[in-house]
Parts: C-alpha cells; structure tokens; sequence
C-alpha cells in the first residue's frame, strides 16, 4: 500500500504548473470566451506535447496507454487543467478518447490525431432529461452524441458545424445544441455509460484543480489586504472560512485518487460530488473575501469564479452523484 | 500508488476476523460511562489482552504484536465491522502510550505500559482545568518539589472516565512567572486514589457520569513517575495532541462501520421519494470513504518517515463534523423512534456532540490550520 503520488507524478504535475503558468492561461481564457479559438488551440498543443491526451489513448493508436488509459496520471494532470483554468472541451476529449477506443474504425480515424493534439472533440449527452448541449462545439473538430439505452446505437458523430450559441454562465464553456444526423456508432454494451463517468472523472479532477486555484489566490489576496489596521487574514472569520476551505479540498482529493485506481462508477460519482461541491464552496468563499473586487470581471479571480458552479454540475449533479452512490 | 494489500496483510486481517467472530460479545455490553458498564468493559479489554488483541500496533514486549501503521488500520476496521465494543483505556492507550513511547525511560515504559494493555489499569487525562480549557497553558495546578518526589494541588475537570479510573496523566505548573505560559510546566503521573485527591463525578448531557473534576491537595508524586524533563512539560504535552487529533483517536474502521449501519437503516426504514434525507445518506458513506482514503494518504506518508503535523487538525475538524452530521441523519431516519434515549444511536449522538469541544474545540483548530497550513498571520487569541 502506498496511497501517494511518485516522484514521477508530482514531477508530471509540477512541469504541467510551469508550463501552464508561462502560457498566460487568463489571456487565452478571455480570448477563447470571445470566440478566438487561436491562442486555446496552440495551448492544446503545448497541453499534447508534454503528453496529456496521450495517456487517454493505447499505444495502438500512438498514445501511451499500454493497455487503455492511465487514469492516475490523467487525473494528476486535470487538476493542474483546472488549476490554471485551460478552456476548451478538455474532459471530452478524452472521455470521446476512451470512448472511441471501443469502436476500431473510429478509433483508427480519431485516435491518433487526438493524442496529438490535433482533434478536440466534444461530447454531449442525450440520455439527460434537460437538453444536451455540447461544450466548444464551435472549436471542436467531431461533436459525440452520447444515446439513450434503449436505441439501437450507442453513439452518433454528429455531422460538422453548429447551431446557435447558448452563452453560459462561464463565458469561456461555449455551449452548442449538436446537430441533427451524421453516423450512428455501435459500441459495446456500458462504454457510454463508462464515458460518462470518465467525464465525470475529469471532471473532479478539474473542479478540484479550480478549488485549490481559488484558494491560493484567496489566502494571497488576505495575507496583503488590510483593514482596521491589520491583514484581514488575521481576522478569525476569515481564518476559519479558509480553513474549511482546505479541509473540503484536502477530503476532496484522495476520493479522486482512490477512484483513478478503482473507476468504479460509486467511487468516481463520490469523487465528482465532492470535488465539485468543495470547489464551489471555495469559489463562494473567494468572492466573499475579495470583497467588492471579487465581483468584477476584470479581476482574472473571475475566470475560476465562473467554472465552479458549471464544473458542480456538468458530468454529474450532486445528486444524481449522490444517489449513484447509494445504488453502488 | 495503490491500495493494495500485501498477502501477510491479509493473513493478518483474517486472523483478526476470525479471533473477533468468535470473541465479540452477542448481546452489546453496558454504556462504559456507567459503573457497570465500566467493569463490564475492563473484562472485554482483559479478553482482547489475553490474545494480544488489545494494542496490536505495540511492541511485544508490551504485550502487542508490533504491528505496523497500515495493520492497526485494518484491526481497526474489523474491529468496528465486528460490532466489538468502545474502548475503555482509549486515553491511556491513544494519548498517555505514544507520550511514554517518545519521552519516558525504559523503567517508566515497563513499569506503565503492561498494565495499561491488560486493562488492569485504566488511565485519565487531567489537563483541563475550571480556568483552563483552550488555554491550556494558563493552567495553574501546582507540583511543588519535596524530599524524593512532587507535591500536586489544585483543581482539574472534565476528566475522561475519571469517575471509575485508576490513575491519570497532566501538567502542572512547577515554576512560577516564568517569561512564558509553557515554561515552568511539568508532566507527570498520579494515582487517582492517592492520598489528598477528591473526585467529583460530573454528568454529561444524558446524565451518564462520563466525566470527573480531581481535587487535589498536597497529592505525593514520585520523581519516578515525571515523564521528560521537569519544567519541559508542555513540549511533552504538544507531542500528545498530536496524536490526539491525528489517527489514533479515531481510526476510518469506526466510521466505516457506522456509515455501513446507517445504509441498512436507510434500507430498512427510508420512504424512497425523500431525497433530500438520501442524499444525507449518501454524504455519510462519502464522508466515510473520504476519512479512509485520507488517512492511507497520511499512514503512507507516516511510513515513508514523515511525522504528523498541522494537517492532524484537517483531521480532527472532519472527523468531529462527519460524526455530528452521521449521527443526526440516523436520527432523522429513526423518527419518532430518535427520542428513546436507550438506542445506540442515541448514545453516539450525544457522543459525538463532544467532537468538536474535546481534543481542542474546533474553533482553536481552524486557527492552526489557517495559520501553519495557509501560514496566514496571527490573530490576537
Ligand atoms: C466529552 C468531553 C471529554 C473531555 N475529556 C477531557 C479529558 O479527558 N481530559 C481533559 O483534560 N479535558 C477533557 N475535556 C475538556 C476539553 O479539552 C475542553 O473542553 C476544551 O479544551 C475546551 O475548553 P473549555 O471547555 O474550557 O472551553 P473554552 O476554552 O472556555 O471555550 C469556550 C468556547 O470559546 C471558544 N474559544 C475559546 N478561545 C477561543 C479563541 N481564541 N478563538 C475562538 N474561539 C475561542 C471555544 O472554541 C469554545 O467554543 C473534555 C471535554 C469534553 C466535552
């Protein structure tokens, strides 16, 4: 037993943090909220270089994956997504990834080009009730419809373009209703609801990476901000929100490695739940202690401020987590 | 990184099920916090003696099986999975033992520990006192030097089980105006039936007299039963909070277990259509899993040679808030049922309404985590 990341990983991690940190990841944000795909696609770039989407695909179809994918390290990786804030349809593309593995044809088309960064592909599910969007449908080069149960294809690839845009909350998820028609795909019984919880995987790992993003900046900006003559870091209330703070992150994170080294659907839906819930909680903390400031859009606190609540819920509300759980 | 077990591990754990399958008591014991419960509990700690069952984690030579960190967790969890009773020389066992472990001679540890294991002798802590509690270090009970030993007086209170114990552990102040509030304070032993030492049960908030206040004047303590350096008391002390609000005193396998309990409660009694009481379910299982998972972390780091440190208040803020909530969704769940004070539901709700005021209330541990961990300034305290 050792329930710890190696040196390899915490060195993948720290060289993705290097990297996304020199890359200005709030400029591309506010490019890619404008609809400028260019400064996001060259980050997809960089983000296949140091090897994140390879670790999705086997080695088969040129990625690193002996067998499937390596989901310790992809979760090691998503955080530091989320920790940075990357935009773009990160966690479809590798659940489209492990998806499309399932299915040779596509498999050979797609793979490849998606371990080098060269396809992103989105993902939208129709088997919810409300209506299925997918993200960055405008900048993704194949969108996934992911189909009920009860059809006789498990998946279809809608065909290029989009319909409107349907402006989120977070101006950097651009989200799209995907068209109508295109290929149907037969794929074997479960892969799409294994899919789905690999989204919903990637997805904790990023709303994680978002929480301890809006955390360090939070007790940052406490530790200089004065008030009544002192850090308003000294002040206990605003001590003790931090610190509950932590605590939320600090429960969060070995409930996404324990289901990187399950993927037990229970163990992903308690990691997605919790993850998602903690980082929201530290997005609602920062705009607090920010104060007035927290509340602009200038701030670049705005860009994690925004993703939590969306990030809560996407892959996976809380209680449709909650009760996946139970049902486990 | 895994969460592998290595086949001895599961030997072991196999060992520890099939002793517990045959050993656990059918009928569950008394409450320990009673008279009767209290003796019916030292039986239960002789028994899991007798098969050096009783401190697994101990050297052998102390009547343990020098078990490792991730050992003890898995006792732990079968333990609690075997519904095996509350430990009655938890103090002694989780605060006073590590403190004779890293700080005492060889004499103190074989003269102390045995009987400790055994159950023979159940110990107390007495460190907070009527003006005294968060601030501990303000505490102003007294050892003064005389011919071969110290002489102990003052007043102590909310004392664990010192109602029925034997002896008990505490600091004491042994030098006056010393630049510091933790200067001059000394850690030693006493027997609760010594001469000049009064004791004065207290009841808790179901009555159960759980607790005790210690008068004590002019008790004899021997130097032979001060722990570390006179004067170097609360550096001793320190070292057992730590173990304190870390791991031991409360291991995953009780959660677990519980989390496990109120699942087949929820089966059992639930009106499907209420979500909102589901979910509060399904937060008790997360939080479970997510205590367990935290701790291999730390057990990991531990074996890899770190000690604990601040992160022990992330622990010791979770585990009391899971307890709490836990206990008040089986209530819910119970519903009109949740009144009777007798089931062992209610007996752990009013337990676990403690967590956060014992150990160091958790207003205290928000405050070390804020500042060692997200090294934010210091506040006026
Ligand atoms: C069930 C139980 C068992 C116990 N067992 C033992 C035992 O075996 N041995 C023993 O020695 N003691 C024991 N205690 C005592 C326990 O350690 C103290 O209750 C605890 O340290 C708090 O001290 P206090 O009760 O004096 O509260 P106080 O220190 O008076 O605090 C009262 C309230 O004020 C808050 N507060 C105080 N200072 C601050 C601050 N600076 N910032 C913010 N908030 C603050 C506290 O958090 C608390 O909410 C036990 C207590 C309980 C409830």
């Amino acid at each position: 037993m050792r329930f710890l990341l190696d040196d390899e990983q915490r060195d993948f991690a720290r060289s993705l943090d290097a990297m996304l940190t020199a890359a200005d990841t709030p400029s591309v944000v506010r490019a890619w909220a404008a609809g400028d795909h260019g400064p996001g696609r060259e980050l997809w770039s960089k983000l296949a270089d140091a090897g994140v989407f390879a670790l999705a695909v086997p080695e088969a179809y040129e990625g690193v994956g002996p067998g499937g994918p390596l989901p310790v390290e992809l979760a090691v990786a998503f955080v530091e997504l989320g920790r940075h804030a990357v935009p773009g349809p990160v966690v479809e593309t590798v659940a489209a990834a492990v998806l499309l593995a399932g299915a040779p044809p596509l498999a050979k088309e797609w793979l490849p080009r998606i371990a080098a960064g060269e396809a992103l592909v989105s993902m939208a599910d129709a088997t919810q009730a409300r209506a299925p969007y997918a993200l960055d449908a405008d900048a993704a080069d194949g969108v996934l419809v992911l189909l009920p149960t009860a059809s006789p294809c498990a998946l279809r690839l809608a065909p290029p373009g989009h319909g409107p845009l349907h402006p989120s909350a977070d101006p950097a998820r651009r989200l799209f209703r995907p068209l109508d028609g295109g290929e149907e795909v037969t794929v074997a019984a479960g892969a799409v609801g294994a899919a789905r919880d690999w989204a919903a995987f990637l997805t904790a790992a990023q709303a994680l990476g978002t929480g301890e993003a809006l955390l360090a900046q939070t007790v940052a900006y406490v530790k200089q901000r004065t008030q009544f003559g002192a850090a308003i870091g000294s002040f206990q209330a605003v001590k003790h929100r931090l610190a509950d703070t932590l605590t939320g992150l600090e429960f969060a994170r070995p409930l996404l490695y324990g289901a990187a080294l399950s993927m037990a659907p229970g163990d992903i839906a308690a990691a997605k739940v919790t993850a998602g819930e903690a980082a929201y909680a530290a997005a609602r903390t920062a705009l607090q202690l920010h104060g007035a400031v927290g509340y602009t859009e200038e701030l670049d606190l705005s860009l994690w401020l925004r993703k939590a609540r969306p990030l809560r819920d996407a892959w996976g509300r809380p209680s449709e987590c909650r009760a996946r759980v139970l049902a486990a | 990184m895994d969460l592998d077990h290595t086949a001895e591990e599961d030997v072991f754990r196999a060992e520890a099920r099939a002793w517990l399958a045959a050993h656990v008591p059918a009928a569950p014991l008394p409450s320990l916090e009673t008279e009767e419960g209290f003796a019916a509990h030292k039986e239960w700690e002789a028994r899991l003696h007798s098969d050096r069952w009783s401190v697994v984690s101990w050297p052998k030579e102390y009547g343990g099986r020098g078990a490792d960190i991730f050992k003890w967790l898995i006792f732990e969890e079968e333990y609690y999975a075997a519904g095996a009773p509350g430990r009655v020389s938890q103090n002694g066992i989780n605060l006073l033992a590590p403190t004779l472990f890293d700080h005492a001679t060889d004499e103190q540890r074989a003269r102390v520990l045995p009987s400790m294991a055994s159950g023979e002798v159940v110990w107390a802590q007495a460190w907070s006192e009527p003006e005294a509690g968060s601030d501990l270090a303000s505490l102003r009970s007294t050892a003064v030097r005389t011919e071969g030993g110290w002489l102990l007086s003052g007043q102590k209170t909310w004392s664990s089980r010192a109602s029925f114990a034997d002896r008990a552990f505490g600091i004491f102040r042994t030098e006056q105006g010393t630049a510091k509030p933790h200067q001059g304070l000394t850690y030693l032993m006493f027997d609760l039936s010594a001469h000049g030492v009064t004791v004065r049960p207290i009841g808790r908030l179901d009555g159960k007299p759980a607790f005790a206040e210690l008068f004590l004047d002019r008790v004899f303590v021997p130097d032979a039963d001060v722990i570390g350096e006179p004067g170097a008391g609360w550096k001793v002390a320190m070292s057992t909070a730590g173990n304190e609000r870390g791991l031991t005193l409360r291991s995953p396998g009780r959660f677990l277990a519980a989390a496990g309990r109120l699942t087949d409660l929820w089966r059992a009694r639930a009106d499907p259509g209420d979500t909102a009481l589901r979910d509060r379910v399904a937060d008790a299982v997360i939080g479970a899993r997510a205590y367990r998972l935290f701790t291999y972390g730390n057990a990991s780091r531990f074996a890899a040679g770190a000690s604990i440190g601040a992160e022990s208040s992330l622990n010791k803020v979770f585990w009391s808030d899971y307890d709490i909530a836990l206990h008040e969704t089986a209530l819910d769940l119970l519903g009109a049922d949740a009144e009777l004070a007798q089931s062992e539901w209610a007996e752990g709700y009013v337990f676990s309404l403690a967590g956060p005021i014992y150990a160091g209330t958790n207003e205290i541990q928000r405050d070390i985590i804020a500042e060692r961990l997200l090294g934010l300034p210091k506040g006026r305290r």
